[in-house]
C-alpha cells in the first residue's frame, strides 16, 4: 500500500519534472506528445472503471471523447469561451450520452454488448459526418481554446501540468470509487452476478451509474483532447479510437489502479517509435500488441506488484 | 412465514416441479430430500427468485413473491446457499462476508473506502468466527479448502441476517468430520432461524428437521415429521429404501 502511493508520488515528480527538461533540451515536441498520452490516459482510467471493475466490454468508450470535443468546439462556434461551462457541457452531454447508450446496452450482455456499444459510437460518428455546420467530415478548427482564467492551454507548458492533475485527480477519484461501497457492489456483480443477486445487490443499477460517471470522465478527457489538437473531428469517434483504449487498459492491467495509465504510455511511446522506424508502423503494432497480452498476462501493472494475499 | 402454493416448472418436456405445494412455519426447519435430479434445487432457485416457476405461486411473510426479482427477495430477508459454491472467489473471506453485509444493509456510498467501514466489517468478522473461519479471514477465497468454501457460502447466506434461510445441500462434498461439524453448526443454527434445508446426508436431515417433505419426479409425495417419514410405506419405496 505504501509502495504504491511512494511509486505514484516518484511519477508524478518526474512527470512534473518533465517539461523544464524537454525544454532546456529543445524537444518541445515530446512535451506534446506527453501532453496527449496523459489526456488520453485519463480516457483509459474512465474505461477501466466499466471494463476492468465492471466487466462491460464497451467497444464504443471513443463516442465520450467526440461528445467531449464536440462540446468544446459547438460552443465555441456560437461564442462561449468560457473552459468552465465547457469542461461542465462535455461532462454533462458524455454523462448523459452514457445514460442512453447503458441503459440499453447494460440489459445485453457477451457479444451483443460490445455490438450495441460499437454502434452506438459508429452512430455518433456517422451524425458527426453528416452535421455540415461543424465541418462534417472534414471536421472544424476551434475558434479559441476554452479560456479557464488561471490556466492558458495556449502555453504548452500550463496546459501539460493541468493534464497532469487532472491525471492524477482521475486515478484518486476512481481509487476512492472502487474502494468505496458503490465500488464493491460492482466489482462483486462482476465476480460472481448470480451471488450477488442472491445477497440483495441489483447489478443493473450498478453498472448504469459506473458507465454514467466513466462517461462523465472520459467526456473531461474529450474537453481536454479538442483543445490539445486544437480541432474537432469525426476521427475522434472511430471505432479504432475505441480499440486503442480498450489496449491501453488491458495492456496495462484490466482492474488495477495503475493499468490504463501505464498502458496509454506503454502504448503510444511505442506507436511513436515505430512511426519514426517506418511507416508501416501498424503491421509491427499488431504482433507486438498481441505478444505483449500473452506475455503479460495481469497487464504492466502485474509487474509493478502483485495481487492481495 | 412461507406458502408455496402449486408451484410448477418444466425444463421442455421435464417436469423439473410439478405442483409443490408447501408450509414453512416460522421458526421451523424443513428439510427437502429426493433422489438426484428431483428438483429440489430448481424449487430452491424458484423460491429465491433465481427461476421463474411456469404456475402458482410463493407467499413470504404474507406478500405474494412469485414475480419478485432475486435481489428484491434476498433484502426480504430471504437467502440461500448454492450446492455448488458460488462465493467471489477473487475477493478474501471477509470481503465475501462484508459484501453481504452492505447487500443487506442496502445503503451505497461512493467514497468512504468499504474495508474502513466498522459497521460492515464487525458483523462480518462475527459471523466468521460462528462459522469457524477466523482464522482464516484475510484469505482470499479461491484458496480456501474445500470444506471452508463451503463454510464461507453458508456464513454469506448467514450475513444478509435472513428472515428464511435456504440451504443447498451445505455438506455437499464435505469430509466426514467436516460434515459432523456442520451439523452441530446447523443446530446451534436452528435455534435462531428458520430454514429450508436440502440434504442428502439422512444422518443430518433426521437430526435438524422438524418436517420433511419428500420430493420425487418434481411432486411432494409426502410432508411429515421425522419419524413418521421414516415408517412412510410410500416414502421407503420411492427413497429410502433405495439407498438405505
Ligand atoms: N436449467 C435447466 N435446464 C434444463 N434442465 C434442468 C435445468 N436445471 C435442472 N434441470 C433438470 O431438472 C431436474 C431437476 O434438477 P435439480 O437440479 O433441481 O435436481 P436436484 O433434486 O437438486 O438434484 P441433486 O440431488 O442432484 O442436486 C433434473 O433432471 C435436471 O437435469
Ligand atoms: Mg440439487
Amino acid at each position: 500500500m505504501k509502495a504504491r502511493l511512494i511509486s505514484w508520488i516518484v511519477a508524478a515528480v518526474l512527470l512534473a519534472a518533465l517539461p523544464p527538461l524537454l525544454l532546456a533540451l529543445g524537444q518541445p515536441f515530446y512535451l506534446d506528445l506527453v501532453r496527449r498520452i496523459m489526456i488520453l490516459a485519463i480516457a483509459a482510467i474512465s474505461l477501466n472503471l466499466i471494463l476492468g471493475y465492471g466487466g462491460m466490454v464497451s467497444f464504443g468508450h471513443a463516442a465520450y471523447i467526440g461528445v467531449g470535443a464536440y462540446a468544446v468546439g459547438i460552443l465555441g462556434f456560437y461564442g462561449f469561451f468560457n473552459g468552465w461551462l465547457h469542461i461542465l457541457v462535455a461532462m454533462a452531454a458524455s454523462a448523459l450520452v452514457a445514460l442512453a447508450i447503458g441503459a440499453v446496452s447494460i440489459r445485453t450482455s457477451g457479444i451483443y454488448f460490445i455490438m450495441i456499444t460499437l454502434a452506438f459510437t459508429q452512430m455518433l460518428y456517422y451524425l458527426g459526418i453528416s452535421v455540415a455546420e461543424f465541418g462534417g467530415d472534414d471536421g472544424m478548427r476551434l475558434k479559441q481554446r476554452s479560456q479557464l482564467g488561471i490556466v492558458d492551454l495556449n502555453d504548452p507548458v500550463q496546459f501539460y501540468y493541468l493534464a497532469l492533475v487532472l491525471m492524477l485527480l482521475s486515478v484518486f477519484l476512481i481509487h476512492k470509487l472502487i474502494n468505496s461501497r458503490f465500488g464493491m457492489a460492482l466489482r462483486a456483480c462482476r465476480s460472481n452476478e448470480a451471488r450477488s443477486r442472491a445477497i440483495g445487490f441489483s447489478p443493473y443499477p450498478y453498472r448504469l451509474a459506473a458507465f454514467v460517471i466513466a462517461g462523465a470522465l472520459c467526456g473531461l478527457a474529450g474537453a481536454l483532447y479538442g483543445n490539445h489538437i486544437n480541432y474537432i473531428t469525426p476521427s475522434l469517434m472511430t471505432w479504432e479510437q475505441s480499440g486503442d483504449l480498450m489496449f491501453m487498459v488491458i495492456l496495462g492491467g484490466m482492474a488495477t489502479t495503475a493499468g490504463p495509465v501505464l498502458g496509454a504510455f506503454a502504448l503510444l511511446i511505442v506507436e511513436e517509435v515505430l512511426k519514426g522506424w517506418t511507416e508501416h508502423w501498424q503491421v509491427l503494432m499488431g504482433p507486438l500488441l498481441i505478444l505483449s497480452v500473452l506475455f503479460f498476462r495481469r497487464g504492466l501493472a502485474g509487474i509493478f506488484y502483485k495481487p492481495d494475499a | 412465514m412461507l406458502e408455496v402454493h402449486a408451484l410448477t416448472k418444466s425444463f421442455g418436456a421435464l417436469r423439473a416441479t410439478d405442483g409443490v405445494t408447501l408450509k414453512v412455519e416460522e421458526g421451523e426447519t424443513h428439510a427437502i430430500i429426493g433422489p438426484n435430479g428431483a428438483g429440489k434445487t430448481t424449487l430452491i432457485g424458484q423460491l429465491a427468485g433465481m427461476l421463474l416457476p411456469d404456475g402458482g405461486s410463493i407467499r413470504f411473510a404474507g406478500e405474494d413473491i412469485t414475480r419478485l426479482p432475486a435481489p428484491r427477495r434476498a433484502r426480504k430477508g430471504l437467502a440461500r446457499s448454492f450446492q455448488i459454491t458460488s462465493i467471489y472467489r477473487d475477493f478474501s473471506a471477509l470481503q465475501n462476508v462484508a459484501l453481504a453485509v452492505q447487500a443487506a444493509s442496502g445503503r451505497t456510498g461512493f467514497w468512504r473506502p468499504a474495508f474502513d467501514d466498522e459497521s460492515l466489517i464487525a458483523p462480518a468478522k462475527k459471523i466468521l468466527a460462528e462459522v469457524g473461519l477466523e482464522k482464516r479471514m484475510h484469505a482470499v477465497a479461491a484458496n480456501l479448502s474445500h470444506g471452508e468454501q463451503r463454510q464461507l457460502e453458508v456464513a454469506m447466506a448467514l450475513a444478509t441476517r435472513p428472515r428464511l434461510l435456504l440451504l443447498d445441500e451445505p455438506m455437499a462434498g464435505m469430509g466426514a468430520e467436516e460434515s459432523q461439524r456442520m451439523i452441530g453448526f446447523l443446530a446451534g443454527l436452528k435455534q435462531r432461524h428458520t430454514m429450508i434445508l436440502v440434504e442428502h446426508d439422512m444422518d443430518a436431515v433426521f437430526r435438524l428437521a422438524d418436517r420433511i417433505s419428500v420430493l420425487v419426479y418434481g411432486r411432494v409425495i409426502a410432508t411429515d415429521t421425522p419419524e413418521r417419514i421414516k415408517q412412510n410405506e410410500e416414502v421407503r419405496r420411492a427413497y429410502l429404501g433405495e439407498d438405505a
